[in-house]
């Protein structure tokens, strides 16, 4: 059995929100309830549309939002005795945006350098020669080392966040939309180098995306989250080819493919996203589910495990009732 | 008569800067009719945004156009004055940008916005427009149309907002709707409805559509025709189906190599790539453009301009001095 990297159980994280200042408080819950297993070598991907708590349990996962409730375990020891630096030596985070991930008035190199330094690595050789030899391993010349963030394009600021994060040989990096801010042809590049730097590293990968075409070529294993629970999870091929819940369909429905042959899909979704304030009874999908019964409203349906393919939804407990 | 809604021809954006003119975008033309989408695909800074604005006369105040002819639906509008020009824009050509956070007005109310449209180029009482402003509102899928009208801008969703943008624009029913990205900032699963509701729409209106995009999956389901950018010219042009299912330029081709298609590319195989960089456009520029990335560059490439070919009528234009033989073959790594 393959080593357990994450292991995080009945994980909660909500929110106080003030709804004015006659109405008292109120609890958000950003991620409600998640149990989430990664192991070494896997690339997870969490899907889902905004405000669904991707990067929120991201979040906890890298020790940057404590838990409300729940326990994570990061190789084996709970995330919060965990000391910081170790927290640090063991995940790092990727972030979206390239162009403001990185402070313009330092140097590449100093970019690079600094997760050492924090690290108290004092030699300055080792710490340049360790730095370098990192660009080199993410495609970035060494005559970079001096350049400032804004003589960079989007692709090459993306590579110095990915050579930061990389810098102290992490063993898991949580990648938020790393492809997003990019153009198409960068994007692969950037695709092709993080496959590239998984084998040579044996990295472990949690990566938050929206575009499931990159998911898809990415990814071993697929979350889909939908207002802060995951609701189905299972290996890319068994999630793409057999997708169960009915919201992972229509979110593998609203895939444009580059096909011309094809029109626009109709993923009768309908009404927007819920307030996650006010989440609906029961299932929290079955406002705009198409397979909505009379049940849903009322009951949350338990999830329903078939190896390694997890789905909540009513369709599938039958045990319920 | 014509179904023509737009005819442009040469249109040239130059920006003037310390250190040279940038050549924004050079030699476009284009031509949309009735009921058509034309998507104009690129990467950033390729110019397809410029050349939208270029359109609507909103180009940043140094920005030069130099444009042969701008027709819209048969009638030039090239010396059209600010004046007349606003009574053109939101009327007979309408605008959806990419951000409807940042293209609606924060301290207005949606009803306000909308109405304002219509008061400005519609001969309506208040009343009147409001009714028409809530009708819209109920065409592009919002329900509770009246609420939604006393609200504002913040208090609606990513999806709502673009839906009321999109609303905006068709209230004076436009001829000719330019879309900037107008999905790029939303979900998937949002994107399929907006982009399923601006196809409707545009079929309920005969409409033309210009789409700006980046995204090859949405060029792909609701472009008739495609128009390849590549530093400020337009490097192919032809049917969505030509572009797709035989692309002839090697930076299309380029393109098509670098996105995952589910079920298509392999998991975890490698992604073909466009090597180096786009050149910078300031100066003046001779041969092809894309010859520094290509991997069919020759000396010839590089010695003179070369122009937009259209070598039957079977095939798509394209900017390449290689023979249709050579690129249908040159399947480079």
């Amino acid at each position: 059995m393959a080593e357990l990297m994450i292991d995080a159980r009945d994980v909660t994280c909500s929110f106080t929100i003030s709804r004015g200042m006659f109405r008292g408080k109120q609890q958000l819950k950003a991620v409600n309830g998640v149990d989430l297993t990664v192991e070494r070598g896997e690339v997870l991907a969490l899907v889902g549309e905004s405000g669904c708590g991707k990067t929120t349990l991201a979040k906890m996962l890298l020790g940057l939002l404590p838990q409300t409730s729940g326990t994570v375990e990061l190789c084996g020891q709970p995330i919060n005795d965990v000391p910081r630096l170790e927290l640090a030596r063991t995940i790092q985070p990727i972030f979206q945006d390239p162009y403001s991930s990185l402070n313009p008035r330092k140097t590449i190199g100093s970019i690079i350098a600094l997760p050492m330094k924090v690290q108290g690595i004092a030699d300055q050789d080792s710490m340049r020669r360790r730095a370098e030899e990192t660009m080199d391993m993410v495609g970035l010349p060494p005559r970079l080392y001096n350049a400032f963030p804004n003589q960079l394009s989007g692709g090459q600021r993306q590579r110095v966040a990915i050579a930061r994060a990389l810098v102290n040989r992490p063993q898991i990096v949580v990648c938020d939309e790393p492809t997003s801010a990019l153009d198409v042809s960068v994007q692969s590049q950037i695709l092709n180098l993080l496959n590239d730097l998984r084998d040579e590293l044996n990295l472990t990968y949690i990566i938050i995306s929206h575009n499931l075409a990159v998911v898809e070529h990415i990814a071993t294993r697929v979350a889909v989250m939908y207002l802060g629970r995951i609701v189905e999870i299972a290996d890319t091929d068994t999630l793409f080819k057999d997708p169960q819940h009915p919201y992972t369909r229509a979110l593998l429905d609203s895939v444009l493919t580059p096909d011309p042959n094809m029109d626009i899909p109709n993923n009768q979704l309908g009404a927007s996203y819920p307030n996650p304030i006010d989440p609906p009874t029961g299932c929290s999908f079955h406002p705009r589910c198409v397979n909505a019964m009379p049940r849903c409203a009322t009951v949350a349906p338990n999830g329903k495990a078939d190896g390694g393919h997890y789905v909540e939804c009513h369709l599938y407990d039958d045990g319920a009732n | 008569m014509s179904n023509r809604v737009l005819d442009v021809e040469n249109l040239t954006v130059d920006i003037p800067l310390a250190t040279g003119i940038l050549h924004a975008v050079d030699g476009v033309n284009l031509h949309v009719d009735r009921g058509e989408t034309l998507c104009i695909v690129g990467e950033s800074g390729c110019g397809k945004s410029l050349t939208s604005l270029a359109l609507m006369d909103l180009l940043p105040t140094k920005a030069v156009r130099k444009i042969e002819k701008l027709e819209l639906s048969g009638t030039s509008i090239l010396g059209y004055s600010e004046r007349e020009m606003s009574d053109v824009r939101g009327n007979k050509m309408g605008m959806i940008f990419q951000e409807p956070m940042t293209s609606l007005n924060p301290a207005f109310t949606i009803g306000n916005q909308m109405i304002e449209t219509l008061l400005r180029h519609r001969n309506l009482s208040n009343d009147a427009a409001r009714d028409l402003a809530k009708l819209m509102l109920e065409k592009v899928g919002i329900t509770a149309a009246e609420q939604r009208l006393g609200q504002y801008p913040h208090q609606l969703s990513g999806g709502l907002r673009q839906r009321v943008m999109i609303a905006m624009t068709l209230l004076c029913e436009p001829e000719l709707i330019i879309a900037d990205e107008p999905t790029t900032a939303l979900d998937v699963t949002i994107q399929a409805q907006i982009l399923l509701l601006l196809k409707e729409l545009q079929n309920e209106f005969d409409m033309g559509l210009v789409l700006i995009t980046h995204d090859l999956g949405v060029v792909a389901r609701i472009a008739t025709r495609v128009a390849v950018m590549y530093a400020g010219q337009i490097v192919e042009e032809g049917t969505a189906k030509q572009i797709f299912e035989n692309p002839l330029h090697p930076y299309t081709r380029g393109l098509m190599r670098c996105i995952p298609v589910p079920g298509k590319t392999k998991r975890g195989a490698p992604l073909g790539s466009i090597p180096g960089m786009v050149p910078s456009l300031i100066g003046d520029f001779t041969g092809c453009r894309f010859a520094d990335r290509c991997e069919l560059t020759s000396d010839i490439c590089r010695q003179s301009d070369v122009s937009l070919r259209d070598p039957n009528v079977k095939a798509q234009a394209y900017r390449c001095i290689h023979g249709i033989e050579m690129l249908a073959k040159g399947e480079v790594a």
